[in-house]
């Protein structure tokens, strides 16, 4: 099995899926002669050709929409946002018409599409280039979210998706880009909708998907330093969500903690907890809790930055409320 | 793609032909002109008595939501869509009940999605707004001002990924040209190439906004110009000038791959919706009454009775059956099943095969 960097998994995905697919084709800015603004997609285009690996002007809302016309005639797009915080200015293709084409042409056109791009905060970008909108799209019926932590879901959850007959919005971690982990080097494919128990214990469960899962495993590896062991539940689809997974492990170590990168309000660990009030309820030792970014847009200053940011400090300080140590 | 790089621009300006050419096909026989010209008038007083009786059966609550009628344009529907082949394809407006019959879906689809039934074209999920039949090409009715015309640029460059010789005809209303998603398009169609007629429908008023309170530049064809695509301005109350344009722009976009900005003018007799007077608030009673003399069915009878084409007799015989063809359409609208409630949550996803 070799080590590879997540950048390079997402790199053989695509490969894979286009040489074994000619509906599939890549498009965004700056995806084809520059090698993707991230280098997800190097070497590519000399790989497939300009009709395949498509470089598109500044355009988010115009070439969103030329995808899901793709879709509609039959092709597979992968439409590369440079970042998630640039789909907004496409959000209306995304929402009002990937999502909603299916239903509303009664049953005629499925959107086999794929929106990808870097999702997150990275270091020091400020405001406007480092938001988590994963609870955003997971809002939408019709859309499929997908968050992966490591080059091996990486690479196995970008294949389902390339291969999924719906719109599905992959969402990479700009700050896993140069992390590294094993990759098979026979074919697979990791299913979207399931979670992955990435960790076990029996004293709590810590939830988490995307950078979050690699900050919820180091604060498992601290409290475990300590005797507290955990169950560290890797969503990886965070639409649909694997609420069996999330119940199974709750019900074990009855008590829970939810990491994100997003927002409180509204946020992807607001529905982890509902779904756990309503499976877990008799099983519950404390209150779950959560551990998010600040209610802040993302400052510029490192300090604050760090403290807006969700890490391990915070997660272990939940965990040990939610045990009751200290 | 290879014209990204390559494209060699002719001129700062695109071709503009404020008077279409003839296409180069050679010129109809009489009995060919004959049977074009009653296909035409057939087709344009279809939707017209179609959609009066939309209006009524809207009044007495069997259409609900919003609904947009097409009474007035129907020239351009008409002369656009029937200059077309079975495998183009067409998108539009959530103005769409006339190009949705034009392009051959049944009276009773179209009124069974209007009553929100199961025969309707889209199983009553759409209903107004959202015609779709993909068996036809037709890539629906989209309620998003602006939101398709990049999707027909996808569908055009799927057209040119795959080496076909297809034509995508979006249609649009003058309004959505100063939507960004228009420029977007319209910049990737010059820019790659892609064989797409973009049509303006100008009907003078963006909802209750006269073209001159939206837009900086009134001559929307012009538009066209920044993005190399050829264009034109057309009377879209003449069935046969709509026609002639759209053969030079499929014949463009067919052989040469390359899209067209269509400005047709045209007048919508009724209010942008169901809920609006004719009118009134934002339209002078004057101007409306002026363009009504411009009717394109009496306009293309006018012509075709003249021509000693077609009697009185003839045309009321014509009128009365596509009058029983729209009164079965409500009879099969009305008698079509309800969905069951289980069909909420259906079509919401697709099970992948792949």
């Amino acid at each position: 099995m070799a080590i590879i960097t997540y950048r390079d998994a997402l790199n053989q995905a695509l490969r894979e899926e286009m040489a074994r697919d000619d509906r599939v084709f890549l498009m965004g800015e700056e995806v084809a002669e520059y090698n993707g603004a991230y280098k997800v997609s190097k070497g590519l285009l000399q790989e497939f050709g300009e009709m395949r690996v498509v470089d598109t002007p500044i355009t988010e809302l115009g070439f969103a929409g030329v995808g899901v016309g793709a879709a509609m005639a039959g092709l597979r797009p992968i439409i590369e946002f440079m970042t998630w915080n640039f789909s907004l200015l496409a959000i209306d293709q995304v929402v009002n018409a990937a999502a909603k084409m299916l239903y509303m042409s009664g049953g005629q056109f499925p959107m086999p599409i794929v929106f990808r791009g870097p999702n997150g905060s990275a270091l020091q970008l400020s405001a406007q280039h480092s938001q988590a909108w994963e609870s955003w799209l997971a809002h939408i019926p019709g859309l499929k979210v997908v968050c992966p932590a490591t080059p091996y879901d990486a690479k196995g959850l970008l294949k389902a998706a390339i291969r999924d007959d719906n719109p599905v919005c992959f969402l990479e971690g700009e700050m896993l880009y140069n992390t590294k982990g094993e990759v098979p080097d026979e074919e697979y494919v990791v299913p979207l909708g399931k979670a992955d128990l990435k960790r076990e214990g029996d004293h709590c469960s810590l939830i988490a998907h995307g950078k979050m899962v690699l900050v919820a495993l180091q604060a498992a590896d601290e409290m475990a330093k300590q005797g507290i062991m955990c169950d560290v539940v890797d969503l990886r689809t965070i639409r649909p969500m694997d609420v069996d997974a999330i119940t199974a492990s709750v019900r074990k170590t009855n008590r829970a903690v939810v990491v994100e990168e997003g927002w409180e309000v509204c946020g992807v660990g607001a529905q982890v907890v509902d779904y756990v009030q309503r499976n877990c309820f008799d099983y519950l030792d404390a209150p779950v809790l959560r551990v998010h970014q600040a209610d802040a847009p993302m400052p510029y200053a490192k300090a604050l930055e760090k403290s807006a940011k969700p890490d391990v400090p915070k997660t272990i300080a939940a965990i040990k409320q939610v045990l009751y140590l200290d | 793609m290879s014209t990204t790089k390559s494209v060699k621009k002719k001129s700062a300006t695109a071709a503009r032909e404020k008077t279409p050419a003839n296409p180069s096909s050679s010129p109809l026989s009489a009995d060919d002109a004959k049977t074009l010209n009653r296909e035409l008038l057939h087709s344009m007083l279809l939707q017209r008595r179609f959609e009066e009786r939309c209006a009524e059966m809207y009044a007495i609550g069997k259409i609900g939501g919003f609904c947009h009628l097409y009474i007035g344009q129907e020239a351009v529907s008409s002369g656009v869509i029937l200059a077309l082949r079975s495998d183009d394809y067409v998108i539009t407006t959530y103005r769409d009940h006339g190009q949705a019959l034009v392009r051959g879906m049944t009276p009773n689809a179209v009124m069974s999605e209007l009553f929100g039934r199961q025969d309707g074209c889209a199983k009553g999920k759409g209903g107004s707004m959202h015609m779709f039949d993909k068996s036809l090409g037709f890539f629906g009715g989209h309620g998003i001002v602006g939101g398709h015309i990049p999707m027909a640029a996808g569908v055009g460059f799927a057209i040119k990924y795959r080496g076909g010789d297809q034509v995508m005809v979006c249609f649009m209303g003058e309004a959505a040209v100063n939507n960004g998603a228009f420029h977007e398009a319209l910049n990737m169609a010059g820019l790659w190439k892609l064989p797409v007629i973009f049509i303006i429908e100008n009907n003078k008023y963006g909802m209750g906004t006269a073209v001159a309170r939206a837009s900086a530049v009134t001559n929307l064809a012009s538009r066209g110009d920044s993005y190399d695509v050829a264009n034109a301005v057309v009377d879209g109350q003449d069935v046969l000038a709509v026609r002639e344009a759209a053969l030079v722009a499929i014949q463009r976009a067919r052989k040469d791959g390359a899209p067209t900005l269509l400005e047709i003018q045209t007048t919508r007799f009724m209010g942008h919706s169901m809920s609006d007077a004719a009118s009134g608030t934002y339209r002078p009673k004057e101007e409306l009454e002026a363009n009504l003399k411009r009717d394109p069915i009496t306009l293309h009878r006018k012509r075709m009775q003249d021509a000693g084409e077609i009697t009185d007799a003839e045309v009321e015989a014509m009128d009365e059956a596509i009058k029983r063809v729209v009164q079965e359409s409500i009879d099969f609208a009305d008698a079509s099943p309800e969905l069951p409630l289980e069909a909420l949550m259906e079509d919401i996803l697709v099970e992948t095969t792949s």
